[in-house]
């Protein structure tokens, strides 16, 4: 019923945006150099980096907010099942579990590399803990983790950590430099790296519980 | 045309098509899908426009990463959401409107 | 404690992920502390904006284009100011709102949290992208309050909600891609003399889809469709937060964006100004016949935000004078206030009657009284009724309307308030003069406590005997003008 009215008026829409962007002039503004002028003191070499974590590391901040509130809001949402006994999915495969023991460390190792490496490449913290999350994953699909029902306390604290450092490190840098997130330049590689570190392992376990809180709603019949 | 032109012109393909599939499919995976086909457009535009004149800008890569991460949370949300609809209705499909 | 403007949004963060690993149900106390601070900041923002006019921040202190500013003007801070002043009764309402082991109160304080968290950064945000993020932080976090420890019927409201949140915002995005590959800048401050009438095509696309996206979010008529079983299906003390706020938010946006960035393109299309307020008139009357019909009371009371919302659209036509940007804000004010208000006397009378139908609250007045009362507080305030905001607002409206010769705007702002009495006295009727039938089943009132009371009563008195002083807060809106 909708379908003969969206879909020409999503292809009218289309046809017009094409062409008004193909006709679009250069923008009057360019950031670039900027980036580039004040990279020297941001505290990491990788211009994307330096915009994440320190230029608009603000926007970082709250998206991080953003990924600790969705995993809140499902664990409101899942049903609160009694802790019991953790049932791991049994596996008679005698492969797939081994896969699964040697792969899991070196993706430890993968995570820390993409860590290290985000201050002058390509990587980061979110990189970094979604390695680490898709460790977990695997070693939950291979039957050596169990899937997690409502966290403890100190998952609790682990998930909420990283964020709850990122958010004093800016509030102690607002006491002290007198303006949210303004990192001193001397040691603004070393404030970077350590909300990193943080971040890495709380998205990690975020990450991870977006996908193993969910494996134990019982939510597929099949 | 440049190669960012060419990526934008696509992702506001992606986006009108994203965008028809969260109105028109009831299928509620599949319209979790159509949202990530939306947003993959609405980035591919933040990116693509933005270096149409063929240099790189960090900018836009940065927000997009942003966007990225809230897209996750925003699908990881939903999918926990069609689950537990799932579990409670044994469908995958939203129970008739009702206005009262 | 020296910066009020950036503590508003710190604290919240803070309590909200503090509230998260203190356990399932932890954390009011905290969060009722916080919120008291947070009042105070606010009222101390607002002296420091009525000394010093409009006030920026530049986070990182790299500053606009390359950096992201906060900023508070006059409107900011009314809006920061109505969400604190309701906030605070609310969260006391919670408390005793949900018992130690409701499924729905399981994490309601850290979900609460980064809700507010989200609407204080919105209203101080001067960036089109950090806006972009925060208005996700406040969707998600609405999503959540609405679906949690909830049934299959809230459930389905919650994915339904979440999908609209997800088209507005996701419209908006491409909005903000447009822009910047256009202008170069997200900074609200550096493109405001940058759009002009002869703004590229794209430009006109993009403030299309944001005008879009955020009337959808808003739920403008006809994108009302998922605000009535979301807002209705939720527990009171979300539905309270939910119609009282969150839907201000983007209103507020929209606002800011039609006034600041996109001045240049508004100002010259004068008639643009009607699309959004022909959707508002047919949402006032849309709305109110829906709450005259409706069989649940928080059905009734949540058709009743469409139609106040509605109000809310009508100022768009005649934002070329002061006078309709404060009936707008007087309108927030008091559909804010009693809006809260009369969802949270709904779940007194629900908790007491132990159902939601209006039919079963014969008798309720005698039983409630203090309820009862501040459902007819709420109520006069919704009406229009002298001295309520209510009242000041609508005043205000008609007289804007009139001055610009839009008459017709007057005629829907009466009209309006006709309909709004009719729903208001369906309840009041049914409470007030109808006897119970004695030794019936059907009117068995369970104890509660009486903080849940109280603090309805507060919040709709506050919307009533706001008309009296209204005239210092509609000052402080021309304060900073817009960005």
């Amino acid at each position: 019923m909708k379908r003969p009215v969206v879909i020409p008026a999503a292809l009218l829409f289309a046809v017009v945006l094409i062409l008004a962007m193909v006709d679009l002039a250069p923008p009057a503004l360019d950031l670039r150099p900027l980036v580039a002028a004040n990279l020297a003191s941001s505290g990491v070499a990788h211009p994307v980096t330096a915009v994440l974590l320190n230029y608009r590391a603000y926007d970082t901040l709250l998206e991080i907010g953003v990924l600790l509130l969705a995993l809140v809001a499902i664990l409101a949402v899942s049903e609160s099942v009694p802790t019991t006994s953790s049932t791991s999915a049994t596996s008679s495969d005698l492969l797939l579990p081994m896969l699964g023991r040697i792969a899991a460390p070196v993706m430890v190792v993968v995570a820390v590399y993409l860590l290290s490496a985000g201050t002058s490449a390509p990587g980061g913290a979110f990189q970094a803990g979604a390695v680490l999350a898709a460790a977990a994953v695997l070693l939950h699909l291979t039957g050596l983790l169990p899937g997690w029902r409502q966290p403890g306390v100190s998952l609790r604290w682990g998930l909420a950590g990283g964020f709850l450092l990122f958010v004093g490190v800016g509030a102690i840098l607002l006491l002290v430099e007198g303006d949210l997130l303004r990192y001193p330049p001397d040691h603004a590689g070393v404030l970077i790296f350590l909300i990193e570190s943080g971040l890495t392992l709380s998205l990690g376990l975020i990450l991870a519980g977006l996908f193993l809180f969910l494996s134990h709603d019982k939510g597929d019949v099949g | 045309m440049t190669s960012g032109l060419l990526f934008a012109c696509v992702g506001a393909l992606l986006f009108v098509m994203g965008v028809s599939g969260v109105l028109l499919i009831r299928h509620l995976l599949r319209r979790i899908l159509a949202f990530n086909l939306m947003g993959s457009g609405a980035f591919l535009v933040l990116v693509g426009l933005a270096q149409r004149h063929g240099v790189a800008d960090p900018v836009p890569q940065a927000m997009v990463l942003t966007g990225i991460v809230v897209a996750v949370a925003a699908t990881a949300l939903a999918l926990a959401l069609v689950r537990r609809l799932h579990a409670l209705t044994g469908k995958l499909e939203p129970p008739e409107a009702d206005d009262d | 404690m020296t910066d009020p403007l950036v503590w508003l949004i710190l604290l919240p963060l803070t309590w909200a992920s503090l509230a998260f690993p203190s356990g399932p149900g932890r954390g009011a106390w905290l969060a009722i502390a916080a919120l008291g601070v947070q009042l105070m900041l606010v009222l101390l923002l607002v002296v420091d904006v009525t000394e010093s006019g409009i006030l920026v921040r530049a986070v990182g202190g790299w500053g606009a284009p390359l950096g992201i500013d906060l900023a508070a003007d006059g409107l900011s801070v009314a809006m920061l100011l109505l969400t604190q002043v309701i906030a605070l009764p609310l969260a006391i309402y919670a408390r005793s709102y949900f018992s130690a082991t409701a499924p729905e109160g399981k994490y309601f304080w850290p979900l609460c949290g980064f809700l507010l968290a989200g609407l204080n950064g919105l209203y101080l945000s001067a960036d089109l992208f950090n806006l972009y993020v925060t208005l996700e932080l406040v969707g998600l976090a609405a999503v959540g309050l609405v679906a949690a420890g909830g049934g299959a019927r809230q459930i389905a409201a919650a994915l339904r909600y979440l999908f609209a949140m997800l088209l507005g915002s996701g419209a908006y995005l491409l909005a903000v891609a447009l822009i910047y590959a256009a202008y170069g800048t997200v900074s609200m401050k550096t493109l405001a003399p940058l759009i002009t009438a002869e703004a590229p095509v794209v430009i006109w696309l993009a403030g299309g889809l944001m005008l879009a996206g955020l009337m959808l979010k808003t739920a403008l008529f006809p994108f009302h469709f998922w605000l009535p079983p979301a807002h209705g299906g939720a527990s009171a003390p979300v539905s309270a937060l939910l119609s009282a706020l969150v839907v201000k938010a983007s209103f507020y946006l929209l606002l800011r964006l039609w006034l600041g960035p996109f001045a240049g393109l508004t100002a010259g299309a004068g008639l643009l100004g009607w699309l959004p307020a022909t959707l508002g008139a047919l949402a006032i009357l849309w709305g109110s016949c829906q709450a005259i019909r409706a069989q649940r009371i928080k059905m009734l009371i949540a058709y009743s935000t469409v139609a106040q919302l509605g109000y809310l659209f009508l100022i768009f036509p005649l934002l070329t004078g002061e006078a309709a940007l404060r009936a707008g804000i007087m309108q927030a004010f008091a559909h804010g206030l009693a809006k809260a208000a009369m969802f949270m006397t709904a779940g007194v009378l629900i908790k007491a009657t132990g159902q939601d139908r209006v039919d079963s609250l014969a008798g309720a007045a005698q039983q409630l009284p203090l309820t009862m009362f501040a459902f007819g507080l709420a109520g006069v305030t919704l009406t229009g009724l002298p001295p309520s905001a209510g009242f000041l607002a609508k005043w205000q409206l008609i007289e804007a309307a009139m001055a610009q010769g839009a008459w017709i705007i007057a005629v829907v702002v009466l009209v309006g308030g006709l309909l709004a009495a009719g729903y208001v006295f369906r309840v009041l009727r049914q409470g007030f003069l109808l006897v119970p039938a004695t030794s019936a089943d059907t009117s068995v009132f369970h104890p509660l406590p009486r903080t849940l009371e109280w603090m309805a009563l507060l919040l709709a008195a506050a919307s009533v005997l706001l008309g009296l002083r209204g005239v210092e807060l509609m000052e402080l809106v021309s304060l900073g003008g817009a960005v």
